[in-house]
């Protein structure tokens, strides 16, 4: 479980974050989402350590990493995986290298056992026949899903996924989608998701965060954010012609006759 | 101009000589990191390395021969002039200067890619001092530089020789009797303690230029220059000051 108090970050005179407390959930699919400049990633990067917020505490499970000495935050980083935008996936590493890295850098098992746990990562995220390749030479869902494998290979108590299906195609975004969560239940991670795709919100979307202008404006489930009467939320959900479409038919199907 | 700015700049710059020799990498993957970047940084670049030096030593001799009319002057001076040149300049710090733009660049530009694709933040996430990660194996590797400017010392002068000779310029005997007049074995020591000074900016410059950039491919583009034009000035900058306190 992560729990956020009170988070302030500015850069220079601007205020990105204006005082986020909320929770987040072991074994649930955690989203954080709003438009545009709203400070997701701020807030994602914040979480996991990569910009220090000037007010506020974020604890793991109950400890605030502001109270953590450098081995115990080192311990933490071990503990947290995470997927980025782009994949962030190592150019000068095959495919095999990358999921092993983590393992190589913090484990001093032989090659072989490690080969036997990346094989086993690689099999989890549906992915044969392509160890050797560099990530150059396969496609961007594929690059996602070496990112989940590696973000999973140390067995992370967190995970944390910056747009994890910005750039795929809407089928493949769903079985990412479906992956994270099938993996998040598995494993009992606290998975927190960093995204703006309305259709991860409908799939997977446990506890949803809003954020707008760096304030945390709602917070609820999928099933209960197409039933808000918040403006800001409804605005945003309801921005595409589809979800506008399917709101019309509820509204019509809800009207007394 | 702004100080405030270049104050910031050098200031980040010795942030990152920390970062670098701090929270040191795992020696296996350290060991294996040092050797890539000895390969890529150093062997790599003997081919170019070569084929300038031995052109410019060839170019120096010419040109020292076709100044010389005064039959007053030995005809040796080719050979002594060609050895000065190559030891005492060309070789460390004209060499290191053709290095900046290509090591440099290659420094710059990966280090840079990586920051814009996030995969540093990936280093940093996974609790990886991405500093030493990354910029210690180039320190190390750019340590075997002098290896490269004795080699390139060897062939300038070869390349002198093959054109002071062949050329018609010079005897074979001149030149080698040129080579060997007044040889100071401090001009060596001076060559390869400059050497490892330009080693130490090839490696930590560049990186710095890259780490620290911000934005997309664009600013890569512009932290290459800035690399090359950082690097290039602080050679300069530091062969004048090693000349002053070594030779003078």
């Amino acid at each position: 479980m992560i729990r956020v108090e009170g988070l302030h970050k500015s850069f220079g005179s601007e205020e990105i974050l204006k005082g986020i407390s909320t929770t987040f959930e072991q074994g649930k699919t955690n989203l954080i989402i709003g438009s545009s400049g709203s400070g997701k990633t701020v807030f994602l990067k914040c979480l996991l350590g990569l910009f220090t917020p000037e007010k506020g505490k974020i604890f793991f499970q109950d400890k605030a990493i502001q109270d953590m000495n450098d081995d115990e935050k080192r311990d933490l980083r071990e503990d947290i995986g995470m997927v980025f935008q782009g994949s962030a996936l190592f150019d000068s590493m095959t495919v095999e290298e990358n999921v092993m890295f983590p393992l190589r850098m913090f484990s001093n098992k032989k090659k072989d056992e490690l080969l036997d746990r990346v094989n086993t990562v690689l099999a989890r995220v549906n992915l044969e026949n392509v160890n050797k390749k560099f990530p150059s030479e396969i496609s961007g869902g594929m690059q996602k899903r070496v990112a989940i494998a590696r973000a999973i290979v140390n067995n992370p108590k967190y995970l944390f996924c910056d747009e994890p299906n910005s750039g795929l195609d809407p089928r493949t975004s769903i079985l990412i989608d479906n992956l994270i969560q099938e993996i998040t239940r598995e494993f009992n991670i606290t998975t927190v998701i960093n995204s703006h795709d309305m259709n991860s919100v409908m799939e997977i979307g446990e506890k949803i965060c809003f954020l707008q202008f760096g304030n945390l404006v709602w917070q609820g489930s999928n099933n209960e954010i197409f039933k808000t009467d918040n403006k800001d939320v409804t605005n945003f959900v309801y921005s595409s012609n589809l979800f506008k479409k399917i709101r019309e038919v509820q509204l019509k199907e809800n009207a007394p006759r | 101009m702004n100080p405030k700015k270049y104050l910031a700049d050098i200031g980040s710059y010795f942030i990152m000589l920390r970062g670098v020799f701090s929270r040191p990498t795992k020696a296996s993957v350290l060991r294996d990191l040092i050797l890539k970047e000895v390969d890529e940084l150093v062997i790599n670049s003997l081919g170019i390395v070569g084929f300038i030096s031995f052109f410019v030593g060839g170019v120096v001799a010419i040109q020292t021969a076709l100044n010389i009319s005064n039959p007053l002057i030995p005809a040796y001076l080719v050979g002594f002039a060609t050895r000065q040149s190559i030891i005492l300049e060309f070789s460390p710090t004209f060499m290191a200067i053709i290095m900046a733009g290509k090591v440099g660049s290659a420094i710059t530009s990966s280090i840079g890619s990586m920051r814009v694709t996030e995969q540093i933040d990936a280093l940093e996430v996974m609790g990886i001092n991405s500093l030493n990660y990354l910029v210690f194996p180039k320190i190390i590797a750019l340590m075997f530089f002098p290896l490269v400017i004795g080699i390139s010392m060897f062939i300038g002068i070869v390349g002198g020789w093959v054109a002071g000779v062949y050329g018609g310029f010079s005897t074979s005997d001149a030149f080698i009797q040129g080579l060997q007049s007044d040889f100071t074995p401090f001009h060596v020591t001076y060559a390869f303690i400059k050497t490892f000074v330009f080693s130490f900016i090839l490696a930590t410059v560049p990186s710095w230029q890259g780490y620290f950039m911000k934005g997309g491919a664009l600013e890569v583009g512009k932290a290459n220059t800035n690399s090359f034009v950082w690097t290039s000035v602080l050679i300069i900058l530091m062969n004048y000051l090693i000349t002053q306190m070594l030779l003078s």
